[in-house]
């Protein structure tokens, strides 16, 4: 398989002599090799200088394990068509096709249909049929003619048709194998017919009468099918293209309740769904929206993604819709009570959602504190639709590595009543300042082209900039809080020192509105 | 219910230049001053002029910290006045419950305050409009009015620079910033802030004005209540 994939993606000619090689303890080991190269002598397994000393002129590639293990993964999700239960095991596939072969017209047909399909895609397969897994697994890998030899009938405690097979075809790790062939057991028929005592007491750690329990089915091997995650979608299609634009809402009306059931069926909320409308001409039209805790609730999701929906534009006409939970958050089974009556958290959770679908995440907002002495810094927003354990997460981090190694800064002061204004403006605003010494107070300031006679005044609180975030040339800030003739208070600064060596004059800004 | 604005000066009384002389003054009844408000949350207007950011301070000690707060602020509201500072607006209970939301304009702000009174999981509904925009008409705040009542969420509408037209409020209110106390560590500093508020307009309660201060966890009242007829003559000023 690694060959055949390779040999689709690569430049090289069909028939050159290729080893994929991985790396062993001793130097390069083929991996895989081309039927040419086999040809030559070169086996996998066998180091790459070995080969080489046979026939220089063969041509080593390193292999790729991970996108052939990808490749196998992606191979299970297809052979989902044949059977629900798809494993992969190793380099191979197994299905449970119990109850599913008269499907496609009985045993023969299914492996013949699997054969086709495979050779479409440039695969060469080894197919078996079994009543058992591990007797499957042998017949594909052993079986001079897989195929043919698999056992449509069910396997005798015996195991006919497997006694011809060499002992590696049980799976037992190499040394196993290596005794028994000396010993003179070189098939399984031959194990088969020593006792079980014996063989149990001789090869007690090697469990090799499990592996011919397992080959006969006297012992259970259970299949564990790969993840079966299907996608959270509902779908509708349509059978003459809808153009009008409520199609959209209509459709939505349809698919949430099927959406819905499918999320409480597995106890899933959404977090962010997608509304497919696919056009007749083949292109797609969006709309896809957030909650800010997981829902399943049709009402809700119904209201957030209505306007949405009879946004989308149908051009020509649309012919199907699809509903999509592309991301879904565990949620449980919750009844607050007797009577329907939603929780306060969901309700804002709610109100949330609403306003961030018609205005945007980043326009719906709850604060976030900051470890920051700077004052835009000390208090980030971020968006109410976002789960605030992400961030939270951040800062116990921080403070778990502690100061020393830490450069988040000190954590945030005390919240001091008082001492930071209600308001900031989102940039500083530059005032000219009248003051009695250039170090002193200051008396008077103009601020959009009024002036503001300064009564009282507190000061200066001296926040130094940020070194290890701010660019060097930052300079600190003495903030005052004053207060003008009338009453109106202000927060203003300073910014930069006289003769600090970081720009001329200090320049002075009014950053802050007090209550 | 306001438990602690204390009036310091009433009626015609402005502000005394030197504050040292404020003393609080007992209110009508003979027991600490109340401050009007409305016995069930509804919508109350607000007015204040822009370059004066006092109005915030009488305004938080009346919200209920019963759950979350949204604030909903017009962009215009945010460039010219400022955002609103979570770690400024002192009690740390309240500063993880807000929601704020900016608002494009005048429509979106008033949209998104109706959305919040429907739901009656929040505390308070505050909405900063700049000016005076064609949408914010009587039916707006009359619809604000009552989604309020209906859900029994205490809504402000504060009107920065906007002029006091028609409006579907219970009670409205007009705030100047007034010298602050005095403040008892030092004398340069600005002490406990204080208001010029005029009650203009009020169900079932008598306009007035007064000058009011907020103490530690007390409004009270320095000066006694203003007549009717003050209140009047401020409104045909405005």
């Amino acid at each position: 398989m690694a060959v055949e994939r390779w040999a689709k993606t690569s430049g090289y000619a069909p028939d050159a002599p290729v080893l994929l090689t991985v790396e062993g303890p001793h130097g390069p080991i083929i991996h895989a090799v081309t039927p040419a190269a086999a040809e030559r002598g070169a086996r996998s397994g066998a180091r790459v200088t070995d080969a080489r000393a046979l026939d220089p002129a063969l041509i080593a590639l390193p292999a790729d394990p991970a996108g052939d293990a990808a490749l196998v993964e992606r191979l299970a999700r297809w052979a989902g068509r044949w059977s629900p239960l798809v494993e992969v095991d190793g380099d191979g596939l197994r299905l449970d096709v119990t109850g599913v072969t008269h499907l496609f017209g009985g045993e023969d047909r299914l492996v013949s249909d699997m054969e086709r399909r495979f050779a479409a895609l440039g695969m060469t397969s080894r197919i078996a049929i079994a009543p058992t897994a591990a007797a499957a697994w042998a017949l594909a890998r052993f079986s001079p003619l897989p195929r043919s030899a698999s056992p449509s009938r069910p396997l005798p405690q015996g195991g006919e048709g497997l006694e011809d097979l060499p002992i590696a075809a049980l799976r037992l790790d190499p040394d196993t194998v290596v005794t028994l062939e000396r010993l003179g057991l070189k098939t399984i028929g031959a194990l088969l017919a020593m006792p079980r005592v014996a063989l149990a007491r001789r090869f007690k750690a090697a469990a090799v009468v499990d592996a011919l329990d397992r080959l006969t089915g006297r012992k259970a091997e259970p299949l564990v099918a790969a993840a079966n995650d299907r996608p959270r979608r509902a779908t509708l299609r349509l059978e003459e293209p809808a153009t009008h634009p409520e199609a959209a809402v209509q459709a939505l009306e349809r698919l949430i309740p099927a959406l819905v059931r499918e999320l409480e069926q597995r106890r899933l909320g959404a977090r962010r769904l997608a509304l497919t409308g696919f056009r007749i001409d083949g292109s797609m039209a969006v709309a896809s929206i957030a909650t800010s805790i997981p829902s399943r609730e049709p009402k809700h999701l119904q209201r957030l993604l209505a306007d949405k929906a009879a946004a989308l534009d149908p051009e020509f006409g649309f012919d199907g819709f699809a509903l999509e939970a592309v991301w879904d958050e565990p949620l449980g089974v919750a009844q607050a009570s007797l009577v329907e009556e939603a929780s306060a958290e969901s309700e804002v959770a709610r109100l949330i959602d609403r306003l961030t679908v018609k205005l945007g995440p980043e326009r719906v907002r709850r604060p976030q504190a900051q470890e920051s002495h700077v004052p835009e810094r000390a208090s980030g927003w971020r968006p109410a639709v976002s789960s605030p354990a992400f961030a939270g997460e951040v800062m116990s981090e921080a403070r778990r590595r502690g100061p020393s190694t830490s450069f988040a800064g000190p954590p945030p002061l005390e919240i001091e009543g008082g001492t930071k204004p209600h308001r900031l403006l989102d940039r500083p605003e530059a005032i000219e300042v009248i003051y009695a010494t250039p170090e002193g107070l200051p008396r008077r300031f103009v601020w959009r082209r009024m002036a503001h006679d300064i009564a009282r005044v507190e000061g200066p609180e001296r926040i130094a900039p940020e070194w290890w975030r701010q660019p060097s040339s930052a300079r600190l800030r003495d903030y005052y809080r004053v207060e003008d003739s009338q009453g109106r208070r202000y927060w203003i600064y300073r910014e930069g020192l006289i003769g600090d060596g970081r720009g001329g004059l200090p320049g002075w800004f009014l950053h802050g509105l007090f209550g | 219910m306001a438990k602690g604005l204390s009036l310091i000066a009433g009626g015609a009384v402005r502000a005394r230049s030197d504050p040292a002389e404020y003393r609080p003054v007992i209110g009508e009844s003979g027991g600490p001053f109340r401050l009007p408000a409305p016995s069930t949350p509804t919508l109350s207007e607000l007015f204040a002029i822009p370059r004066d950011p006092g109005w915030s301070g009488f305004l938080l000690p009346q919200v209920n910290r019963g759950g979350p707060l949204l604030w909903v602020q017009e962009r215009m509201a945010i460039l010219e006045t400022g955002r609103i500072y979570p770690p400024g607006l002192g009690a740390a209970d309240l500063v993880p419950e807000i929601i704020h939301v900016e608002a494009r304009d005048a429509r979106a702000a008033l949209w998104a305050m109706e959305e919040g009174l429907r739901c009656n999981a929040l505390s308070a509904v505050i909405g900063e409009l700049w000016g005076d925009p064609a949408s914010l008409d009587f039916t707006a705040t009359r619809r604000l009015a009552v989604a309020a009542e209906r859900s029994g969420v205490a809504c402000w509408l504060v009107r920065l620079g906007g002029t006091a037209n028609l409006s579907g409020a219970r009670m409205r209110w007009r705030i100047v910033s007034s010298p602050s106390l005095i403040n008892p560590l030092d004398p340069r500093a600005s002490g406990p802030a204080a208001w010029d508020a005029e009650l203009f307009r009020a169900r079932g309660a008598p306009p007035g004005r007064w000058t009011i201060a907020h103490e530690a966890d007390a409004f009270h009242l320095v000066a006694a209540l203003g007549g009717r007829a003050l209140g009047e003559d401020e409104r045909l000023r405005a």
